[in-house]
């Protein structure tokens, strides 16, 4: 069996779980990493000194009161989608349509805003946004989830097509219910009346939309962890064939979670129309949907995770928007910035699940053909990886 | 009546692009690589062959100091060579270090659009020309040279002769395409790898290296659908995000031809000609339902997507493996 009498240079094993915080310390290391060639980049391209360019970064997220509000706000929204993806992404069900789903969700509540704004009293008319917004998201995870308990449709390819089609209805919605005519906006919806509008706690209008987050992280985290339901996500999503096994319906817990995992973003819908942004566009969403995929995976579906996870995010983009502005460089150098830190992160990711082996440098044994023993604990040889990939590789290599 | 003249032309030029991407993005799936940032490896391929060609616009000066070959080579080259790096870091991401395809792709989306409107919007500003926009007219005639048949011969010429030379090749690719996935040797072994790696592996193909080479080559493919957008399409005029949702489009196209890259060529016109029906549709002051038709690509692939998974015939499928990653030790 053993032709070739060389052992690989670099063997790998997948390991067990690794404590929380070497995986997180992985993962810091690895935001270092990037920063470091976020800085290069920076200096190369703009001739920037990247301190001061960091510095920037750190004032434009905490810089005043009301920065570090909108930042509360905006990992507050981002936190709310990633925990309407995770139910479904535990099942191994890819929704990439949160955008989609928190557009049909502004939709509901919008509508619900332009046509009861007059009629049905405040509490009632947010009630009423409340339940349709939530309906709509729903229905619009409903529609793969079915075709995925089916007939096993592409759910990655379906939610991901859906995100266009509420693209579109939004838009035709937006030019029929354009004020004025012609501006191709809608405006801000009831301004004189408020009518909808969510009370704004305690004089700042972020916070009732950030407690309600709140709620929900740990309420996630519950349901997730404690309850049957989560543990038979938990189950079709290691094995369809287990959990069937054991008298769990497949498509009845797929179709189940879908729609909780679209409520939650219809109700993401709602907070941004109702809470905060008071109108509707079809950038309402502006990528968020997909953004949160990142958020949850990079928490490992870990709800109480991704409070860290979503932070990061949110501060990495608000920072870099920061910078652009004041350099005057374009906006999307933030997306630069997220993306280089991106890969990283997820590149870190395989030394936090896997180990790597390296050869044994003057084994005169090997070459006899049969494989040596591999011990746990292997020589510091890490420096054949390339470029900043090898101080990961050591740190790995020893634990 | 409908002008099919006016409308062919136009619809053809819409589905190039798509023609470019999804067959890239074909090739990469057959491998078992869910390739998600398309979007962004077109964007940077756009971008890449702007920013070969407006440096070699300048240190040319005039149009007339211009080399045709090299005003075409340059901005190609660039091309290829931004999307295939794009492509080496989505492979070694997802196959070296078996990252989440979904995620890996999905970030380089992030980063490629940022990258793109980045260097499309201060390219200028970072090369201290004295020009108001980055316009490659010089650069995006020469792209856009047809056969001088295409104007004498009528409408002839008009609906088959009147695109650039990068529309052929687009079409010759995808043919390629089709006949090195059905007909050779090399493209059922990669066929084997996004079906069952593990049965590949164990048939002594070298899984990482066709992953690795597949997913490279799509990118490219899928690069050269940005650059003929932006030197053919748009003139050589670059301006941010206009390239739109088009590289999401490339991938519903993708699942539109259950997988076959010649299925394509067509099925990407009538995407291109879904595309811009609304501009032909008479619709009258209402606005509104314009909006509505925009939708039809993505409903139409929708309704694909359903069927061929209700039939369930074992051709139409996805690749089985899919956006799985593929690890030796975990059979």
């Amino acid at each position: 069996m053993h032709n070739n009498p060389k052992e690989p240079l670099i063997h790998m094993t997948r390991r067990g779980a690794l404590p929380w915080y070497r995986a997180w310390g992985i993962r810091l290391l690895a935001i270092a990493a990037a920063l470091l060639v976020c800085a290069l980049i920076t200096t190369i391209t703009t001739g920037l000194n990247p301190l001061a360019v960091y510095a920037t970064m750190f004032s434009g997220a905490f810089g005043t009161a009301r920065r570090t509000w909108i930042l509360g706000q905006d990992v507050a929204i981002l936190l709310c989608i990633s925990l309407a993806l995770t139910p479904a992404f535990r099942m191994h069900f890819w929704n990439l349509g949160g955008e989609g789903q928190i557009l049909m969700g502004a939709l509901a509540t919008a509508s619900c805003m332009i046509l009861f704004g007059e009629t049905l009293p405040g509490p009632l008319l947010i009630l009423a946004s409340i339940v349709t917004a939530l309906a709509a998201g729903a229905v619009w995870a409903l529609i793969p989830a079915l075709c995925k308990a089916k007939w096993n449709t592409n759910e990655t390819l379906f939610t991901l097509m859906m995100n266009y089609v509420a693209t579109q209805l939004v838009a035709y919605f937006v030019i029929v219910w354009e004020v004025p005519k012609g501006s191709g906006k809608i405006g801000i919806i009831n301004q004189s009346t408020e009518a909808g509008w969510l009370p704004v706690l305690a004089g700042n209008r972020y916070l009732l939309n950030i407690l309600v987050v709140a709620f929900l992280t740990v309420a996630m985290y519950v349901y997730l962890t404690y309850s049957k339901h989560g543990y038979e996500i938990s189950v079709v999503g290691e094995s369809e064939a287990t959990a069937r096994y054991v008298g769990i319906k497949v498509p009845k817990t797929i179709i189940r979670t879908l729609l909780l995992s679209g409520a939650i973003c219809g109700l993401t819908g709602f907070l941004l129309v109702a809470g905060t942004n008071h109108t509707l566009t079809t950038t309402l969403a502006g990528g968020q949907g997909f953004t949160a995929v990142m958020v949850a995976w990079l928490a490992k579906f870990n709800p109480l995770h991704m409070v860290i996870s979503s932070f990061l995010l949110v501060f990495l983009s608000r920072g870099a928007g920061e910078i652009s502005t004041i350099y005057g460089l374009n906006q999307s150098y933030g997306d630069i910035l997220t993306g280089i830190i991106l890969f990283f992160i997820i590149g870190s990711e395989f030394f936090i699940s896997y180990r790597l082996h390296f050869r044994r440098p003057h084994r005169k044994d090997a070459a006899q053909g049969s494989a040596p023993e591999q011990k746990s604990a292997p020589e510091q040889t890490g420096t054949q990886e390339q470029g900043g990939k090898s101080e990961k590789g050591e740190v790995t290599a020893d634990v | 009546m409908f002008d099919f003249v006016a409308f062919i032309p136009r619809a053809v030029a819409q589905s190039i692009p798509l023609l470019f991407g999804s067959t890239g993005e074909t090739i990469t799936q057959k491998s078992g690589n869910l390739n998600l940032g398309i979007p962004g490896v077109m964007y940077v391929g756009a971008i890449a062959g702007v920013i070969g060609g407006f440096l070699y616009e300048r240190a040319c000066g005039t149009a007339d100091n211009m080399n045709p070959v090299l005003t075409i080579l340059i901005p190609l080259l660039c091309c290829l060579l931004g999307s295939l790096l794009m492509g080496l870091l989505y492979c070694f991401l997802t196959v070296t270090l078996r990252a989440n395809q979904n995620v890996t792709g999905l970030a380089m989306t992030t980063f490629g659009v940022g990258f793109g409107n980045f260097f499309g919007g201060s390219l200028i500003k970072l090369t201290g020309a004295d020009v108001p926009s980055i316009a490659l007219s010089a650069t995006s005639n020469m792209f856009r040279k047809t056969l001088p048949l295409a104007k004498t011969t009528g409408w002839f010429g008009k609906v088959f002769l009147s695109y650039g030379f990068l529309a052929y090749t687009a079409i010759v690719i995808s043919l390629v395409a089709a006949y090195i996935l059905k007909r050779t040797r090399t493209g059922l072994h990669l066929r084997a790898v996004g079906e069952s790696p593990a049965t590949a592996d164990a048939a002594g193909i070298n899984i990482t290296k066709y992953k690795y080479v597949a997913t490279c080559v799509g990118c490219m493919i899928a690069g050269l659908g940005g650059l003929y957008y932006v030197m053919d399409y748009a003139c050589g005029v670059w301006s941010n995000d206009a390239f739109g949702d088009r590289g999401w489009l490339a991938i519903a196209l993708v699942i539109f031809t259950i997988w076959r890259p010649d299925v394509g060529i067509v099925s990407s016109i009538l995407f291109g000609g879904l595309y811009i029906l609304y501009l032909f549709i008479p619709t009258g002051m209402n606005l509104a339902v314009k909006e509505l038709y925009k939708m039809l690509p993505y409903i139409v692939t929708i309704i694909v997507l359903i069927i061929t998974s209700m039939r369930n015939k074992r051709e139409n499928q996805p690749p089985a493996s899919l956006g799985l990653s593929y690890f030796r030790e975990e059979r």
